[in-house]
């Protein structure tokens, strides 16, 4: 069993810097060739330059968003897998992250969107708080890879279903395509209404879900043991599955779905949190931010008519680990 | 000063039709290690789930009492302070994740936390000095899925003891031990009991049963048959007709030597 000796301070602050180094790097990348302290300088003093605009109006939200959405699947996809004490749970995996995006589908394209801002984020997070109840009552039984891999088959058909029903009755072909290239998760052309919608209901969310991290690191002994430690855990359980929703929920909303992030992270830092539920949803929110940030670089590097999609950059990452993922954990699928 | 007491009265209990508990009074008080013994399905568990309130009862009560309740109803209490006086050990507590022993250990502080505050010096010192009873201070950094069966289930009662309850129900403790550690075990329950906590322990081995409880209550289909000193529970006739076997009992001056020798058929 791998174990690193490392604080906790420590891991959160080589983290944070990294998430410092990776934005300013996101904030030189991108089509225009800007620079960006001058134009820093100029939103400071209210110049309208060029760079100032793309800055200020394009990179800067984007990277925002980056940062909002990575922290939450991260920190999402840690308390997934400490409440069904599975290391395979993820809200794309399982679903949770394609509820939401159907419920945003329907508002998006079948005129309600437009109607007030709220619909979108609230049939997103609706979608997501479904999906998840679900998955939690065919999955949180046991605690066996099967039953939860299963789950997630379930989950998959369900909402492969819905979003067909979708593109079925889209209203015209453009329409279509519009909802296909949504689905495959991007932050290309966010702006500051974006952040605005996401991040109050973010930070909704990760307030949640830390909030539970106590009874997160309880359950690691079961769940008959967190009653007799005094938890309630109806309500724990449902604090938490509602701070999931809200948070996948929220960033569905603004960036269609972008799988993984949450299955990867919390996998990879588990080592350095000694493997404590509480704390890796803190530092999962971190690594989530930090690796959603060097995704977006990433997919701007392809400069071309046809953007790639950051979706489908985190779903090339994330499929082949999730096979290793389920190829190491083998021996547990009793 | 009021003694601390975990009273059953009258408790019923049935699943699919079938009657696990039947009308059983049980009192536990303070200074005992009592030993809760019977053939397996006699209804040990359940009885121990209902006594921690992790299980309704059909009918019948449980109360707790000590200085600060007198005679309350186990229901009344909150989950929090309920915790703080009892504390239940399952039969099988498998960690979900590799955590060191310590941070284990410091999980059964649980009951005592405050939110929006870290670990506290009281958490600190019962963490400590869980570690130091149970002999693990030497493996407080050690992975739990490394450790042997022994090791861990002594891990899991030390996150009992850091809880600090007074109350201790545990559902065979001992069960798939070597000898060295079932020794060890039942010496940290007796060791609990003496310095004025109470334990109520589900038991298979008859013979550390009754060497090492003060008192042994005897459960056949649901109802207690026998309640009383070891010796007094522990006769050939009971094992005849509550376990179906006949076996050889002797009664030395360092405890009671049971035998099975055969099924009674």
């Amino acid at each position: 069993m791998l174990q690193i000796n490392i604080s906790f301070p420590q891991v959160v602050i080589i983290l944070f810097i990294a998430i410092i180094a990776a934005a300013a790097l996101a904030l030189n990348s991108g089509a225009a060739d800007i620079p960006v302290l001058q134009s820093f300088a100029d939103i400071w003093s209210g110049e309208q330059s060029l760079g100032a605009t793309i800055l200020g109006q394009i990179r800067i939200p984007r990277l925002l968003l980056a940062i909002i959405v990575g922290a939450t699947l991260g920190m999402a996809g840690a308390a997934m897998q400490g409440l069904l004490r599975n290391p395979l749970a993820d809200p794309g995996v399982l679903g949770v992250t394609s509820g939401a995006a159907f419920g945003a589908v329907c508002v998006l394209y079948f005129g309600a969107a437009a109607t007030a801002w709220y619909w979108l984020p609230s049939a997103a997070i609706i979608g997501a708080l479904l999906s998840l109840v679900l998955v939690y009552l065919l999955a949180g039984l046991h605690s066996s890879m099967l039953a939860l891999i299963l789950a997630g088959v379930a989950m998959s058909a369900i909402t492969g279903a819905l979003i067909a029903v979708a593109l079925n009755f889209a209203p015209s072909l453009y329409a279509m395509q519009e909802i296909v290239f949504w689905l495959m998760g991007s932050l290309a052309n966010r702006h500051w209404d974006h952040v605005s919608i996401a991040l109050p209901l973010a930070i909704i969310g990760w307030l949640l879900m830390l909030s539970r991290s106590r009874f997160l690191d309880a359950l690691s002994l079961g769940e008959e043991s967190t009653r007799s430690l005094g938890f309630n855990n109806h309500r724990e359980r449902g604090i938490l599955l509602f701070g999931i929703a809200i948070g996948v929920g929220a960033c569905v909303a603004v960036s269609g779905s972008i799988g993984f992030i949450g299955l990867i992270v919390p996998h990879l830092l588990r080592p350095f949190v000694g493997y404590r539920p509480g704390r890796l949803m803190f530092a999962s929110a971190l690594g989530g931010a930090l690796l959603l940030v060097l995704a977006d670089i990433l997919v701007r590097q392809f400069d071309s008519a046809r953007e790639l999609k950051l979706g489908v950059v985190t779903s090339l990452l994330g499929g082949p680990f999730f096979l290793l993922l389920i190829l190491k954990t083998r021996s547990r699928w009793a | 000063m009021m003694t601390t007491t975990l009273s059953a009265q009258q408790v019923s209990f049935a699943r699919d039709g079938n009657l696990i508990l039947d009308n059983a009074d049980l009192t536990l008080t303070q200074g005992e290690l009592v030993g809760l013994i019977g053939p397996n399905g006699a209804g040990k568990s359940s009885l121990l789930r209902i006594m921690a309130g992790l299980q309704q009862p059909d009918s019948g009560q449980i109360y707790l009492s000590n200085e600060t309740h007198p005679q309350k109803l186990l229901n009344d209490f909150s989950g929090r302070e309920r915790a703080q006086v009892l504390a239940y050990l399952p039969q099988q507590e498998t960690p979900a994740w590799p955590l060191q022993v310590e941070h284990l250990v410091g999980l059964g502080r649980a009951p005592w936390h405050k939110p929006m505050s870290g670990k506290s010096e009281r958490d600190k010192q019962a963490i400590e000095r869980a570690l130091e009873i149970t002999e693990l201070q030497s493996l407080r950094q050690r992975i739990v899925t490394t450790l042997s069966g022994g090791e861990l289930q002594r891990t899991l009662l030390a996150r009992v003891f850091a809880g600090e309850p007074n109350i201790i129900l545990a559902d065979e403790p001992i069960a798939a031990l070597d000898p060295y550690h079932q020794l060890h075990m039942m010496e940290l329950l007796a060791e609990h009991a003496q310095q004025g906590g109470a334990v109520l322990a589900a038991l298979h081995d008859l013979s550390l049963a009754a060497r090492f409880c003060s008192r042994l209550v005897l459960l056949h289909r649901g109802k207690i048959v026998a309640d009383g000193q070891p010796i007094e529970v522990l006769t050939t006739e009971n094992l005849e007709q509550v376990y179906g076997i006949s076996a050889y009992v002797d009664c030395r001056d360092d405890g009671v030597v049971i035998i099975p020798r055969k099924r009674v058929v």
